[in-house]
């Protein structure tokens, strides 16, 4: 019961803040909040494989978007719950999706894994727009059209304590995983992959791991994606929300789970936070800005905003030393 | 038959397009070992550039020889300036970073010229002035050789014949070949490899500038995000031919075109994009250095 | 100082909330300023602002001058959606005219149905987006309608008996009209002969039309925008096509002939209006629009102007400025004097209206016949 303790507690307290929040901000803060959630899950996940393990996907959108069809089908055409356990229906979907996604991560994983760096991008970018071509021709999930009128779960409230639940998961799963010899074999890999093969680790079979687990989370915010819209078509899951996510890590701090969180929730919130800018101006210069700091950022900040370091660990360094 | 002489035709032809662009990747990669995703966005400015130039001194509905050269010419010197820039203020700082860093300031880079280049130029698409007419070289039956698809060609072939000279034969070669091999090592020699690498993108910008003005002859249709797709098909090329070494850009990108004009025959015309990808993949799988690449074991 | 920073940035979207003012309706409108569809959205954008800059100039409406808030989508779904929770929860709109994809309407329109707050969509011709609710509408045909147009004018004005298809697969737009064309052609007796895909921002079209050449169709139906067809409607006459093209509204613009040249002279498309029309409404708009702009209106600024015209037209009529009084004048709405057309907003809240096919001859728009639903 032990090693439930801090998972519970942090979700206990992410549903307060849901709560207050339930109360305090208007629907168009909690929408953002809710895609925070999921991009906070998306750069969890890439960071399993980017940060940690070294590898470098770039189709991260791809098994996002396989999530998301299949919760989004799922729950439009099959209903087996009563309406009062409609959560758990909704928690059972999501996982399937995540199901899903691992199994195509799987299969994307084990032939792709075996290249490195550069080339390992390019087939996984391959991978991930095989994917949104492949759901632009099938007429079953709607083509182009994509799927609409997918249900929410209702309130704010549900759906924040959804996705809180996910990320409490996510969060403890990687971090578990991390500090097991799993864990240890994935940074070996990233590490020196040589010195790591002579000290008999299966090199290949860490990084499809790595990429299955990272893929299955993936499908988990494609699912939360998907009912927070409430509408999914192929046009979500371009070659730029790969990069998005890509970018999130980066910018957190490669290998830092709290930095994976922190750059997901400025990845979400800075977009919509120079909207008054618009206004301003009549001209959109978001994403001129946002290209802009991505550059400086790198340049300025070449490790991220917190390097392989966690929040507490940043928390220790710098503003206690200074207290 | 005829059909297929044609198909073959085309494909030869979108070939040669993407191979005037998979040049300048494999260009840079071939030296600095980093994917240059702003490379498709520079081409973009060069047919920008091109467009208003030939508007400014009046010669948009002026073809002819002399226009094409000197809209090329004009799209070239945007271009390597623009590399230049680009390189100074974006990669340069970068030399020492990790890979994945300077892949996000390329993408950084693209997306900034992408989206400032809708606010500068307008979203719209717009005409590209006539450089040239287009007329039948000779054609048997149904199938029909056009002197555009010849240019292209032939302006591939000759570019990357010039880089295979400018890297093998000349002194400056050399040096960019020393410092792809071990930029260290190289600067003992007396090599600056600044100067090598910035000499690079020079080369790679100005090829984006020629092959920005022949695509924009052949489709007079240019927008800021023109370079997007066309970018990343061109790069597959590059990868798949064996990126960094010049004549697998341009067998990598025949076979992509055909490849692509092949699916639309004989397979799905709805699939094309995904087996373009398919075919990268399956390729790489088996030669994981793409064809003409050089597979390096690592050693300690 | 960095931290100053971002915590401005978290400040500045709760204080631009405060700009509402008494002797102002606010009207919001979300579309694709950037991105790949920007031309579409800028274009809905100009026709929307021609609109209420008239309406502003002969004095408003209930004694109020109209502001429009324009957010931009990006392209994306889920921008469209933020963008709309933002006009109505921030900006605190009375009304919002949508965007140009289906795609974003789709995920835009619930969220304005659920807070009660009216969605009038230019130019989203699928089906599916009125069914978000009683508070969405539309003012453009839906995809069955100008694929039965199409149809219909080609095998009994054309007398096509084997057509061929070229769609834009990326395009649900695109997607939709075509597959109403091949249903509703096969059932007047013809045949389609080919039926490929490409995909919007491709330039090269000559596999698909090699292909189809092989195929001896007596015309093609390419339900796609001006930006991709006039390339291929070259590079047709470049592999010796010379059968008749058709199209759709997304046809409709200068800049259709411009790319295309001499290729696509000839060629038919189904639209909103004519260019040549005698009817005031019609002509009124095209000389203030190019007086305005300097370019001929295309169907979306047609299509934006007119959205922005029903819905000031309702807010006028209602008692009130509640979502409820305003939807309901919206629903009333009928025989509206529009530029494109006579519209009348139906029980499934989509325009009912005539089409009208043109051909393209230079810069001229030449009409051919009316087809009425």
């Amino acid at each position: 019961m032990k090693a439930f303790k801090n998972p519970a507690l942090a979700l206990l307290g992410l549903c307060l803040l849901g709560v207050a929040l339930n109360f305090s901000v208007n629907a168009y803060i909690q929408l953002i909040l809710l895609f925070a959630g999921v991009n906070c899950l998306l750069s969890m996940s890439l960071n399993l494989v980017n940060g940690y393990t070294g590898q470098f996907s770039l189709g991260h959108a791809g098994f996002m978007a396989i999530g998301a069809y299949f919760s989004a089908y799922a729950s439009t055409r099959w209903s087996f719950a009563p309406s009062s356990l409609l959560v758990v229906q909704y928690f059972v979907f999501t996982l399937g999706a995540g199901l899903v996604a691992a199994v195509a991560g799987f299969l994307v994983g084990l032939p792709s894994l075996r290249l490195k760096g550069d080339y390992l991008a390019i087939v996984t970018l391959g991978f991930g727009e095989i994917i949104r071509v492949a759901l632009l021709n099938m007429d079953f999930v709607g083509g182009p059209r994509g799927l609409s009128g997918i249900p929410g779960f209702g309130s704010f409230l549900w759906s924040f304590a959804f996705a809180s639940l996910w990320i409490v998961i996510c969060f403890f799963t990687i971090w578990r995983v991390m500090h097991s010899s799993h864990g240890r074999g994935f940074l070996s890999v990233r590490e020196d992959e040589i010195a790591a093969e002579a000290m008999g680790i299966n090199t290949t079979r860490m990084k499809v791991k790595a990429f299955v687990l990272s893929s299955f989370f993936a499908g988990v915010a494609g699912a939360l994606f998907a009912h927070f819209t409430n509408f999914i078509n192929p046009s979500s899951f371009t070659f730029l929300q790969s990069v998005n996510a890509v970018i999130m890590v980066v910018l957190g701090g490669m290998g830092s789970m709290t930095g994976s969180i922190v750059a997901a929730i400025i990845i979400t919130v800075l977009p919509e936070a120079l909207r008054p800018l618009q206004e301003l101006t009549g001209v959109d210069l978001r994403m001129v800005i946002y290209s802009l700091s991505l550059v400086l950022m790198m340049i300025l900040r070449p490790k991220g905003l917190f390097g392989d370091m966690e929040l507490s660990d940043v928390w220790r360094k710098y503003v206690r030393r200074s207290a | 038959m005829q059909d297929f002489v044609q198909h073959l035709i085309n494909g030869v032809s979108l070939g040669s397009i993407y191979a005037l662009i998979a040049l300048g990747y494999t260009m840079v990669y071939g030296i600095l070992k980093m994917i240059n995703f702003a490379h498709s966005d520079v081409y973009m400015v060069g047919a920008f550039a091109a467009y208003y130039f030939a508007r400014w001194i009046g010669i948009e509905n002026d073809p002819g020889l002399s226009t094409l050269l000197t809209l090329i010419v004009v799209s070239m010197i945007c271009c390597s300036l623009l590399g230049l820039v680009i390189e100074r203020l974006a990669y340069r700082p970068l030399r020492n970073s990790p890979k994945l860093n300077v892949l996000i300031t390329a993408i950084g880079v693209s997306l900034f010229l992408e989206y400032s280049g809708q606010v500068v130029f307008g979203a719209d698409p717009k005409v590209f002035p006539e450089v040239m007419k287009d007329f039948v070289i000779f054609s048997i039956g149904n199938v029909e050789v056009r002197s555009f698809d010849v240019t292209v060609l032939v302006v591939g072939l000759l570019a990357m014949l010039a880089l295979q000279f400018l890297l093998f034969k000349t002194k400056i070669g050399r040096a960019m070949r020393a410092v792809s091999a071990n930029p260290m090592v190289a600067s003992l020699m007396g090599v600056n490899p600044d100067r090598i690498i910035a000499f690079t993108f020079v080369v790679g910008s100005s090829l984006a500038g020629v092959g920005s003005v022949l695509v924009g002859m052949k489709y007079p249709k240019i927008d800021p995000l023109m370079g997007m797709m066309i970018g990343l098909k061109a790069f597959v090329a590059a990868v798949l031919g064996g990126i960094g070494n010049v004549g697998g850009a341009v067998l990598g990108a025949m076979i992509m075109g055909l490849s692509e004009e092949m699916v639309v025959a004989y397979l799905s015309s709805t699939y094309r994009d995904a087996l373009a990808f398919g075919i990268l993949i399956v390729i790489l799988i088996f030669k994981p250095a793409g064809l003409l690449g050089k597979y390096s074991v690592e050693k300690v | 100082m960095k931290n100053l920073f971002v915590a401005l940035l978290l400040v500045l979207p709760l204080l631009s909330g405060c700009t509402k003012k008494e002797n102002e309706i606010v009207i919001g409108e979300y579309d694709s300023l950037t991105g790949s569809d920007a031309t579409f959205g800028l274009s809905t954008n100009k026709g929307v602002r021609l609109a209420l800059d008239e309406i502003n100039a002969a004095g408003g409406v209930k004694g109020k001058k109209i502001s429009l808030v324009t957010l931009d989508d990006q392209g994306k779904n889920e921008e469209a959606a933020s963008a709309t929770t933002r006009l109505i929860t921030q900006n605190n709109v009375v009304a919002i005219l949508g965007g140009v994809a289906s795609g974003r309407s789709k995920a835009a329109a619930p969220i304005a149905q659920s807070h009660g707050v009216p969605f009038v969509s230019p130019a989203s011709t699928n089906p599916d987006v009125t069914k978000a609710g009683d508070y969405v509408f539309r003012v453009c045909f839906i995809d069955p309608f100008q694929g039965l147009v199409m149809a219909k004018f080609a095998s009994e004005n054309l007398k096509v008996k084997k057509a061929a298809i070229l769609r834009d697969v990326k395009n649900d737009y695109s997607v939709g009209l075509a597959d109403v064309f091949s249903a509703e052609f096969k059932k007047r007796g013809g045949e389609i002969v080919a039926d490929l895909s490409y995909q919007a921002g491709d330039i090269d079209f000559k596999a698909q039309l090699t292909q189809i050449r092989s195929k001896n169709p007596d015309a093609i139906y390419i339900p796609g925008y001006y930006t991709e067809v006039g390339l291929i409607a070259q590079q047709a006459r470049q592999l010796g096509l010379k059968v008749p093209l058709m199209g759709g509204d997304g046809w409709d613009s200068d800049k259709l002939y411009e790319i295309g040249k001499d290729a696509i002279n000839g060629n038919y498309y189904s639209n909103h209006y004519t260019t040549e029309s005698t009817d005031p409404a019609v002509t009124e708009f095209i000389k203030k629009f190019k007086a305005k702009y300097s370019e001929t209106p295309d169907a979306l600024a047609a299509l934006g102007y007119d959205a922005a015209k029903i819905l000031v037209a309702a807010i006028e009529r209602a008692p009130d400025l509640s979502g409820k009084a305003i939807r309901d004048e919206l629903a009333k709405t009928k025989d509206f004097p529009g530029v494109t057309g006579k519209i009348s907003l139906n029980e499934n809240r989509d325009a009912v209206k005539s089409a009208v096919v043109i051909q393209v001859d230079g810069n001229n728009r030449k009409f051919i016949t009316t087809i009425t639903p």
